[in-house]
């Protein structure tokens, strides 16, 4: 059993699981599963600047930055203390692609080092993926109104014809910067 | 502390989401690239699970474990729905992130989680301060 919950878990234990959290939240309080909101409170808590958008009662959204600190927690659990492999058991052909497409030689970790580590930041790599990319997740998933868990998990769940487009959003932009715009970078 | 059950579901959440390698760049490339089930795996049986759980609640009227009514709100259309969605895509694709992973990896040790935490807060900031002129 130890053994089963420190390998990668499958998509058919995982996915019901997340689903499972929609419920949870609606019967522990009445709350709609959503994550990217809780940048926004931040924003609001910390520098509202006087922008309307940002004037609101953020306490009254308090549960949404407790659920975000757990989520944080969670990914120390279940990275340093439940175990982990050292490179994550993804497709060949996706492997194969990579090093032709990207350069990329090494494949250990949650995300690529050539890419993600701080010390990119001295080039281009580290500001169009660390910065340009955190910051386009920020802005778009605000100006559509949630982000996976808002629109594509919850909203779907609850047949929100809103959130389908807001999903088919999602996959045309990451459609786009794989197959259009990284052949372009590298 | 009202807020602590938030924080417990939150971890169960978060450990789920590290399990699973949904919070792995390599895992989200694997997916825009169709080249294997898991991430779809994922998000089609969350989806049918929340899908099944939110009848369920409805049609027995259930409430909440403090005896509140559950109020699901319906998510209102605006240009904003698939411009910002398209936006988030093109980030979610660079990133390998949506916003839930990103703590996650922070969580994991990942230094650069930081960053685009940082970067998406200042995303999110824009887009507040911008809002009123954007295209909704």
């Amino acid at each position: 059993m130890l053994e089963l919950l420190r390998q990668p878990w499958p998509w058919y234990v995982a996915g019901p699981l997340i689903g499972l959290t929609v419920p949870a939240l609606l019967l522990i309080g009445n709350k709609a599963l959503g994550i990217s909101s809780s940048l926004r409170h931040v924003c609001a808590a910390c520098v509202p600047a006087g922008i309307p958008f940002l004037t609101y009662n953020w306490r009254a959204e308090l549960w949404n930055l407790f659920f975000v600190l757990g989520i944080g927690i969670g990914g120390f659990i279940g990275y340093q203390l439940m175990g982990h492999a050292d490179t994550i058991a993804i497709s060949p052909e996706t492997v194969r692609d990579l090093k032709a497409q990207m350069h990329l030689t090494d494949f250990s970790g949650l995300l690529p080092k050539e890419l993600f580590a701080l010390e990119n930041l001295s080039n281009w790599k580290g500001w169009v993926f660390l910065v340009l990319g955190g910051f386009l997740v920020g802005f778009g998933t605000r100006y559509a109104g949630g982000c996976t868990s808002g629109h594509a998990i919850s909203g779907l769940s609850n047949l929100q014809w809103v959130s389908l487009v807001a999903v088919i959003g999602f996959f045309v932009g990451g459609l786009l910067m794989t197959w259009v715009f990284y052949p372009m970078m590298f | 502390m009202k807020n602590l059950k938030y924080l417990v579901l939150g971890v169960l959440f978060g450990i789920i989401l590290t399990k699973s390698e949904v919070v792995s760049w390599w895992r989200i490339q694997e997916m825009f690239r169709f080249q294997s089930f898991h991430m779809y795996g994922i998000i089609g049986s969350a989806i049918v699970v929340g899908l099944i759980s939110i009848q369920l609640i409805k049609r027995n009227r259930l409430k909440t474990i403090n005896g509140e009514e559950i109020t699901l709100a319906d998510k209102k259309y605006n240009h904003g729905t698939w411009i910002g969605g398209t936006i988030f895509g093109l980030g979610w694709a660079l990133t390998g992130a949506c916003p839930g992973p990103m703590f996650a990896q922070l969580g994991s040790g990942v230094a650069g989680a930081a960053v685009l935490i940082l970067a998406a807060l200042a995303g999110t900031w824009t887009y507040s301060a911008l809002r009123e002129k954007l295209p909704h």
